[in-house]
């Protein structure tokens, strides 16, 4: 129960900050990546705002877990090809139409058509990337 | 279409963002990454339900900024259908192969200090960049 409500309400709090911020809007995102034109920088303050909170956050739960002994936080990070062609096809994508998958929800809210064919388009792609990668 | 930069609304707006991220990392010990989290809405039943409350939550919370922001926030229309669909299926391979969008890579990656989502947000926006760019300034915009 305690889990639902603060998925609930975690939820809650990031598509409204979607959506204060801006980046649902699809061509603020675009003239952020149009560095050369109409240069938007809100984006880059989105993401500063976001990890002045979630820096010390995540490091105080880090160090709370460390001394109850949970969680274990070492992980091997390994930068892999298929890292670095997934990040290039998603950033290929995203400079593209302005979407990425966190606004593109966001955009359902208000009965968007491009949000509905995105978010189809986005689950067609990653079943696509997972059938692919589980017959090899 | 030009657009203005906002700064008070991007700092109030990504500080809501992070705050998010931190409640569901401290307090549920996840991640909050909209690809992964959607994939795994789907894949696995077991643990179905928190994620799609998340999920709905995002929607909802969205859904409420919209429907008193004044004036009216229009959805954007018109973008070219083959594009739209291209743009979505990249970003679907994209983020399974990847492991993460912006929101897992960017946000709570770089929060973790994960090496792997620093170098995965710096080709992202890298290709971004480079795409929006191509598509402006080489190809004058999208057919």
């Amino acid at each position: 129960m305690k889990h639902h409500l603060v998925a609930l309400l975690s939820g809650l709090l990031f598509g409204l900050g979607l959506a204060v911020s801006g980046m649902t809007e699809p061509d603020k995102v675009l003239n952020f990546l149009d560095v050369t034109g109409s240069w938007d920088p809100s984006l880059a303050l989105v993401m500063a705002a976001a990890l002045a909170i979630s820096l010390p956050g995540f490091a105080w739960v880090r160090r709370r877990n460390a001394s109850h002994g949970t969680m274990a936080t070492t992980h091997v990070e390994a930068i892999s090809m298929r890292l670095l062609l997934g990040s290039a096809l998603f950033g290929i994508g995203w400079g593209i139409a302005g979407y990425c998958p966190g606004p593109a929800l966001a955009n359902l809210a208000r009965g968007s058509g491009e949000a509905v064919v995105f978010v189809i388009a986005l689950l067609a792609g990653s079943q696509l990337a997972r059938l692919a990668g589980s017959s090899r | 279409m030009p657009t203005d930069f906002t700064p008070v609304s991007a700092l109030i707006g990504g500080a809501l963002i992070g705050l998010a991220a931190t409640l569901l990392y401290a307090l549920l010990g996840r991640i909050a990454g909209i690809s992964g989290m959607l994939n795994s809405a789907i894949e696995n039943p077991g643990e179905r339900s928190w994620r799609l409350l998340f999920l709905a939550g995002l929607i909802l919370g969205a859904g409420a900024w919209f429907a008193l922001a004044s004036p009216a926030l229009p959805a954007r229309t018109g973008f070219p259908l083959p594009w739209l669909l291209l743009a979505g299926l990249l970003v679907g391979i994209g983020t399974r192969l990847g492991n993460g969008c912006t929101s897992g890579h960017g946000i709570c990656g770089l929060a973790r200090l994960s090496r792997r989502s620093l170098v995965a947000v710096l080709v992202f926006m890298a290709c971004g960049i480079a795409t929006t760019t191509v598509i402006r300034h080489l190809l004058g915009g999208l057919p």
